[in-house]
This record gives C-alpha cells, sequence and structure tokens, in this order.
C-alpha cells in the first residue's frame, strides 16, 4: 500500500451520499489532481459515520479534523488551506448549538464523546469494499481463534457468558438460540442474517452492512460453526441498494481469500453464504413470515409450537439473528465474554445502536453501552431541541413501540426498562418529540401504519387495530364519545393477548402508552374539542391578534383560500368559513400575530 | 488467489498498518512541514515530496507527516519540525533535500538530533 501523509475519510453512507458526497469527492480529486498532491493525499470512502444531519461530513487523519456540510463550491479552498498549508478550515467545522465556538476535533465533539463502539467498530475507520483494511482492524481474527482455538461448545459457551441478547427486536440472548440449534442433529442447518429493517426511520442494520458489511459475514460464519451449520442467507431489504452491493463484494471477496467456502483457513470447517432479497413488508421480517419468503412461501406469520432452531428454514434447525447482534458476534469472540459483559446493566449487556430522529438537533446513529440515561441521548449526544423547545416525549421501539415522556428521561436504556415505562427497545428507533407535537395524533399515525402492515391473518390483529385507528381518528376528528379512552384500553389488552405474532401483540403500545402518560389530552380532545397541541385540524382555528398585528397583509397575500381580510395597516381578520387550516398565515406572519387554538 | 491461513491473516494487517496507524492517529514521530506561502516560494513543496520519499524508501510504519502554516521565521525557510512522541519538538531550517534525508534517517529513524541544521528545540506554547 502506498504511503501517503493524510487520508480523507469521506462518508458513503446513504445519507450523505444523498446530499452529495460523491460530487464532493469527484472535485477533492480534481483539485488534488490541480495541485499535485493526488499522491500525498488520499481519500477514501467510508460507510455511514454517524453523524448524518451534518452531511456530507468527512474526517481528515491522522489529526481527527472533521468537517461538515459539504459542498463542492467549498474544496478548493479546503485543500489549498489545510492540504497544502496545513491550516484546517473553521468555517467548515461543527459549531455545537449553544456557543457556537467551532470544535475541530470529532472526539470533542458532543454527539461523538459520548458513544462507545462495538457493532459500529470500524465506523468511519475503513474503506467497507476494500477487506485488507478491515482484517487490518483485527477483522476475521474471531473467526481465526474460533476456527483454531475453540470448539462449537465454547463458542457458545463465550457467547452465553457475554449477556449478549437479540438487537433484532424482542432480545432474546443469543448463547441459548445457538446452544438450542446445536444440540439438534440434523444433516442440515442454517444461519440467518435478519437485515429487512423494516422499521420507518430505522436504519442501524443498513449503516452496518453498508460501513461494514465483513463484520456481519465474519459473525455468521462464527454462528455456522457453534451450532454446525454450513450455508447461511441474508434476507436484506430491498430498498438497500447500497447496502447489497457491498453486500455482494464482500461475500465474493471473502471467498477469494478463502474466508468463506470451502476448508475456511485450512480449518476443515465449510461455510457459504446466500442475499435473498426481501419481500418488501414490514411483517416479512418476522421470524416464521421471513424463513416463508425464503421458503417461496406466502409470506405470513405461523404459530410457533415448534422452535425454529430445532424445525426452522426447510424444517432444518435454523438460528435467525440480527444485523448487529451478528456484528457484535467477532468481539466477542476475540475478546471474550467476560470482557462484553462488562459493559451495560445487569440484563443488557454491551451496547445498542439507536437510530436518533425526530426534533432533535443533531439526528443520526448512535451507539451507546446500555444503561446510558435518555437524557444523555438526547440532549448530550444529540445536541438538544431543535429551535429551543420544550421537550415532550420520544418514541422508542419502531412503530409498535410507545412514548415516554419527559418525567422519566433519566430513565436507564435497556431491554427491561423501556418494557417496564410500557415501550420497547425494539430494533432502536429513537423518535424525539417536542412540545408541538398531539400525542393523540402520533398514535394514530402509528396504527394507521399498523393496520396497513397486519397481514390479516389473525382477527384481533386485522379488526382489532383497524377499530382502534377508527376510534383514535374520531378523536382526533372532534367526534371522540365518552367512554372512548376506556373502549380503547379493552381493545388493546385483548388484541396483546390474542395476536399471533409480535406485530399484532405490540401494535397496541403507541395507543396504550399515550394514554398511560398523555390521557388529559385525549381528555381534552374528547370533551373540551381541542387540541391543545394545535395539531388536529378539526379542533384548531386560526384567528389574529389585534394588539400585534400591524396590517402588513402578508398573511393574506400567502392564504391560498383568499380566506384573510384586511386593509393595510388595519388589523386583519380570517373568515373561518373559508379557513382551511393550513397554517401558512402562521408561518408568514413576522410579528407572532396569527394565534391557534 | 492462494485461500489464507491465519498467518497470512497477520501479515495482510502488517502490510496495513501504516495506512490504520495514520487514520487512528498513533505515531512514533511526526514531521511537519511549514507551507506559508513564504513556505511553499522557498520551496517546501520540494521538502514534502522529499520526506515523502524518504518514508517510502524505508519502509517505516509509524511517522506521521503534516503541513502547517508559516511558523513565523520566513527567512529560513523551507522549515520543518521533528517530534519524536514523548519529546519537545526540533526545528529544521534552510532545508533542501539532502539535508531531509539525514534528519529522516538521523533523527526520525535514529533517534538523534541532526544539530547542525536545527533551529532550536522546542515550540511556542500554542492553545
Ligand atoms: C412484525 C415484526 C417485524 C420484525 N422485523 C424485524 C426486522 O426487520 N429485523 C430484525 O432483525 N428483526 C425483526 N423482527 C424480529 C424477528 O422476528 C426476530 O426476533 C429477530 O430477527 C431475531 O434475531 P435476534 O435474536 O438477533 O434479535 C420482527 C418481528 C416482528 C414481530
Ligand atoms: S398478529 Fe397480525 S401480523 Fe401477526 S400474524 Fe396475526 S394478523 Fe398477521
Ligand atoms: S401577517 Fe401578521 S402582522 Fe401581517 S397582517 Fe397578517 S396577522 Fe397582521
Amino acid at each position: 500500500m502506498k504511503s501517503h501523509r493524510a487520508h480523507v475519510m469521506l462518508c458513503a453512507g446513504t445519507g450523505c451520499v444523498s446530499n452529495g458526497s460523491f460530487e464532493v469527492k469527484a472535485a477533492l480529486e480534481k483539485e488534488l489532481a490541480e495541485r499535485d498532491l493526488q499522491d500525498e493525499i488520499a481519500v477514501v470512502m467510508t460507510g455511514c459515520n454517524g453523524f448524518c444531519a451534518q452531511g456530507p461530513v468527512m474526517v481528515v487523519q491522522p489529526g481527527e479534523v472533521f468537517y461538515q456540510l459539504l459542498g463542492t463550491k467549498d474544496i478548493p479552498h479546503l485543500v489549498e488551506e489545510h492540504f497544502l498549508k496545513g491550516r484546517p478550515v473553521e468555517r467548515l467545522m461543527y459549531r455545537p448549538p449553544v456557543d457556537k465556538i467551532p470544535v475541530p476535533r470529532m472526539s470533542d465533539i458532543g454527539f461523538f464523546k459520548k458513544q462507545r463502539l462495538i457493532a459500529l467498530r470500524n465506523r468511519g475507520l475503513i474503506d467497507p469494499e476494500k477487506i485488507d483494511e478491515y482484517i487490518a482492524r483485527g477483522g476475521y481474527q474471531g473467526l481465526s481463534k474460533a476456527l483454531t482455538e475453540m470448539t462449537p461448545e465454547s463458542i457458545v459457551e463465550e457467547v452465553t457468558k457475554s449477556g449478549l441478547r437479540g438487537r433484532g427486536g424482542a432480545g432474546f440472548p443469543t448463547g441459548r438460540k445457538w446452544a438450542s440449534a446445536a444440540k439438534h442433529a440434523s444433516d442440515e442447518k442454517y444461519i440467518i442474517c435478519n437485515a429487512d429493517e423494516g422499521d420507518p426511520g430505522a436504519f442501524m442494520d443498513r449503516s452496518i452492512i453498508e460501513g461494514d458489511p465483513h463484520a456481519v459475514i465474519e459473525g455468521m460464519t462464527i454462528a455456522g460453526r457453534a451450532v454446525g451449520a454450513h450455508a447461511g442467507w441474508v434476507y436484506i431489504r430491498t430498498e438497500y441498494p447500497i447496502a447489497m452491493e457491498r453486500l455482494n463484494l464482500a461475500i465474493s471477496q471473502a471467498r477469494d481469500y478463502g474466508l468463506l467456502g470451502a476448508d475456511i483457513l485450512g480449518s476443515g470447517f465449510d461455510f457459504d453464504i446466500h442475499v435473498f432479497r426481501g419481500a418488501g413488508a414490514f411483517v416479512c421480517g418476522e421470524s416464521s413470515a421471513l424463513r416463508a419468503s425464503i421458503q417461496g412461501d406466502p409470506p405470513e406469520p405461523s404459530a410457533k409450537h415448534i422452535h425454529a432452531t430445532e424445525r426452522g428454514l426447510f424444517q432444518k434447525p435454523t438460528v435467525l439473528n440480527n444485523v448487529e447482534t451478528l456484528a457484535n458476534v467477532p468481539e466477542i469472540i476475540l475478546r471474550g465474554g467476560e470482557w462484553f459483559a462488562g459493559i451495560g446493566t445487569e440484563g443488557s449487556k454491551g451496547t445498542k445502536v439507536f437510530a436518533l430522529v425526530g426534533n432533535v438537533n443533531n439526528t443520526g446513529l448512535v451507539e451507546v453501552p446500555m444503561g446510558t440515561t435518555l437524557r444523555e441521548i438526547i440532549f448530550d449526544i444529540g445536541g438538544g431541541m431543535e429551535k429551543g423547545k420544550e421537550f415532550k416525549a420520544v418514541q422508542t421501539g419502531g412503530p409498535s413501540g410507545g412514548c415516554i415522556p419527559a418525567s422519566l428521561l433519566d430513565l436507564p436504556v435497556d431491554f427491561d426498562r423501556l418494557t417496564e415505562v410500557g415501550s420497547m427497545m425494539g430494533s432502536g428507533g429513537m423518535i424525539v418529540m417536542d412540545e408541538d407535537t398531539c400525542m393523540v395524533d402520533v398514535a394514530r399515525y402509528f396504527l394507521d401504519f399498523l393496520r396497513d402492515e397486519s397481514c390479516g391473518k389473525c382477527t384481533a390483529c386485522r379488526e382489532g387495530v383497524d377499530a382502534m385507528y377508527q376510534i383514535v381518528s374520531r378523536i382526533c376528528n372532534g367526534h371522540g364519545c365518552e367512554g372512548d379512552i376506556e373502549l380503547l384500553e379493552d381493545l388493546g389488552e385483548t388484541i396483546k393477548d390474542t395476536a399471533l405474532c409480535g406485530l399484532g401483540t405490540s401494535a397496541p403500545n403507541p395507543v396504550l402508552s399515550t394514554i398511560a402518560y398523555f390521557r388529559q389530552e385525549y381528555e381534552t380532545h374528547i370533551s373540551e374539542r381541542r387540541c391543545p397541541a394545535g395539531v388536529c385540524k378539526a379542533l384548531i382555528t386560526y384567528s389574529i391578534d389585534a394588539e400585534k398585528c400591524n396590517g402588513c397583509t402578508l398573511c393574506a397575500k400567502n392564504c391560498p383560500e383568499n380566506a384573510i381580510s384586511g386593509d393595510k395597516k388595519e388589523v386583519h381578520t380570517i373568515d373561518q368559513s373559508k379557513c382551511i387550516k393550513c397554517g401558512i398565515c402562521r408561518d408568514v406572519c413576522r410579528r407572532e400575530a396569527v394565534l391557534v387554538q | 488467489m492462494p485461500k489464507l491461513r491465519k498467518e497470512d491473516l497477520e501479515q495482510i494487517a502488517q502490510r496495513m498498518k501504516k495506512a490504520m496507524s495514520l487514520r487512528e492517529g498513533a505515531g512514533r514521530a511526526k514531521i511537519t512541514v511549514h507551507m506559508g506561502t513564504c513556505g511553499i516560494s522557498a520551496g517546501a513543496r520540494k521538502i514534502v515530496s522529499a520526506v515523502m520519499h524518504c518514508l517510502e524508501e524505508s519502509g517505516a510504519q509509524d511517522v506521521i507527516v503534516t503541513t502547517s502554516g508559516c511558523a513565523g521565521l520566513c527567512s529560513r525557510e523551507p522549515m520543518m519540525t521533528v517530534e519524536l512522541s514523548g519529546q519537545a519538538p526540533v526545528k529544521y531550517v534552510d532545508l533542501d533535500e539532502a539535508k531531509v534525508k539525514r534528519v529522516f534517517d538521523e533523527h526520525v529513524i535514529g533517534g538523534v538530533i541532526v544539530a547542525e541544521f536545527a533551529l532550536a528545540r522546542g515550540s511556542e506554547q500554542t492553545l
């Protein structure tokens, strides 16, 4: 490998790519060549850096200088200043929302400082398309150890000791799952990696595959050795083209090196991996539906009288693990289960990756030790609320997770604590909501998603979730009745008890948790016909405050329905019969004279 | 493509070490070439190339090369600063390619300061 004096680690995760990181790369290479620096400075395209809110981002090494929101027009100046003259460009550095002083070093930025990377250990440090770079960071050492120094039993034992629990939603102990599959004798056994990631807004699994595909391959191969499987599938969402491409490339590189295929590392162990494109529905991520999909059957959940670890894919013992679960495995084998068990909480070991989105300043991908509080994640890493608004709730666990109120911000995040407060870990979605969010409307939104995604197999889920949606909609539309809240609670409990798969049993969570913490808001909708957050259109009216209005006419000019009248420099008024409640007048008024009630 | 054995993994890692240690910001020695406008016109670009050449030739894995702005002593350009980890930085002045080679071999690799080209040991306090 040629020596360079600096490496520009430019993010090529999906977020940065859509914001133009390949254009930035082209501009950078052109400018470096023009200044004859192309042999001194290397440009490396990495997987997702995590700080998606500021993309495209790059980190210059050595020195860890972090640049953000890059455009092609910034490049000539950047190359001249930083790469030629060695003067980092402050203008392109991160500025924290409060004190606005540029922070040059990546690890000094709050967003990165509190993170601990295990599943994302190679984030931004390697080119995911080069297997040698993965190997240089200790890659395939775990596999090598597993194949040459350990027995299958001791691998299972190590994973059990680590306390690793599945990152795909249910949090089932991985060691126990592997032990069960290992125990059942069979001519064939299978490993499946679940990369379906159907939660809207989630992108942790996509990021891991895009940024470090070999970590997943290595984890699957170790799992294969542990349980005695020789074939694996990665079930990947069709909407992930970049991830799929990098995964396929990584698999072929691993085969070339003999890290997949026959007689891996000369150990006599054979294992190979196939990639299967997902069928597209949310329910396909559920274990039995996913297996049906690979087998060519209709992708519907089925009853689980027999464990998949005994009779799973094609009736053979099968281990299904999530992408992030598997990405943790090589490190556990290499460093030992005890090391991993030393991180996290009593019942949840290691770290968890979250997709932090919503009304928070630093949206992106974060990995923190289990037990980190919601407050630390949202305020220290997330940089607090957008536009200085009040925090209202955080929704965790994906569409069927729950909403957690401000009073629980100091909750240490782990599997059991989230369940205790009526939410769940799920796959790690985290949506932050501010004071302008209506919790009834939020419940309606998730129910709408879930009733669409219900496969329809069981009545409780098919009819029950739809019925809940109709009731919540009616409340939002101003037709809520006395007793609706109790009805929702009853329905929710029934669905929870009778649905077949996890989609149905968790579908009532968004409603039940918002009722538990924001009951008053439901009641106000029903008895006062009022939406306190000013979101539900049927329940709000726009009006103009005569004290504040100076008659600038801006709102009247912008109203699409011509519902606002008033002479220049006179107080304006809104004709309620014409108003469609689009809120444009409120957005354009510079005097905050438009009120919503 | 020959199939890998256990030892080969180690070898690949060794071969990649230079690039990786650069990214992790770890290095035993750091060479900074001063590239203000004055430095560039005095030939600092050639000094960087000479350093890179020495680096390539020696195969050293743990030396970081960076540039920085004008060192404030324009009359003595081209200049560079050599800093071995745990030791005070040394500034070298009036450099040319031959001098770079000696500094590289004797100081960066050998650990002995080349006193005849050195300006002074130490560096101003920065922050
Ligand atoms: C409706 C539904 C959707 C699911 N979607 C996913 C998914 O997209 N990815 C995933 O890893 N697990 C998903 N799961 C969880 C899987 O059924 C399964 O528990 C998991 O993949 C097992 O791996 P783990 O033990 O490593 O978490 C889903 C479950 C349900 C009920
Ligand atoms: S609970 Fe819902 S999604 Fe799951 S099997 Fe029943 S109908 Fe289908
Ligand atoms: S934009 Fe505001 S200030 Fe201007 S006329 Fe409308 S309400 Fe009055």
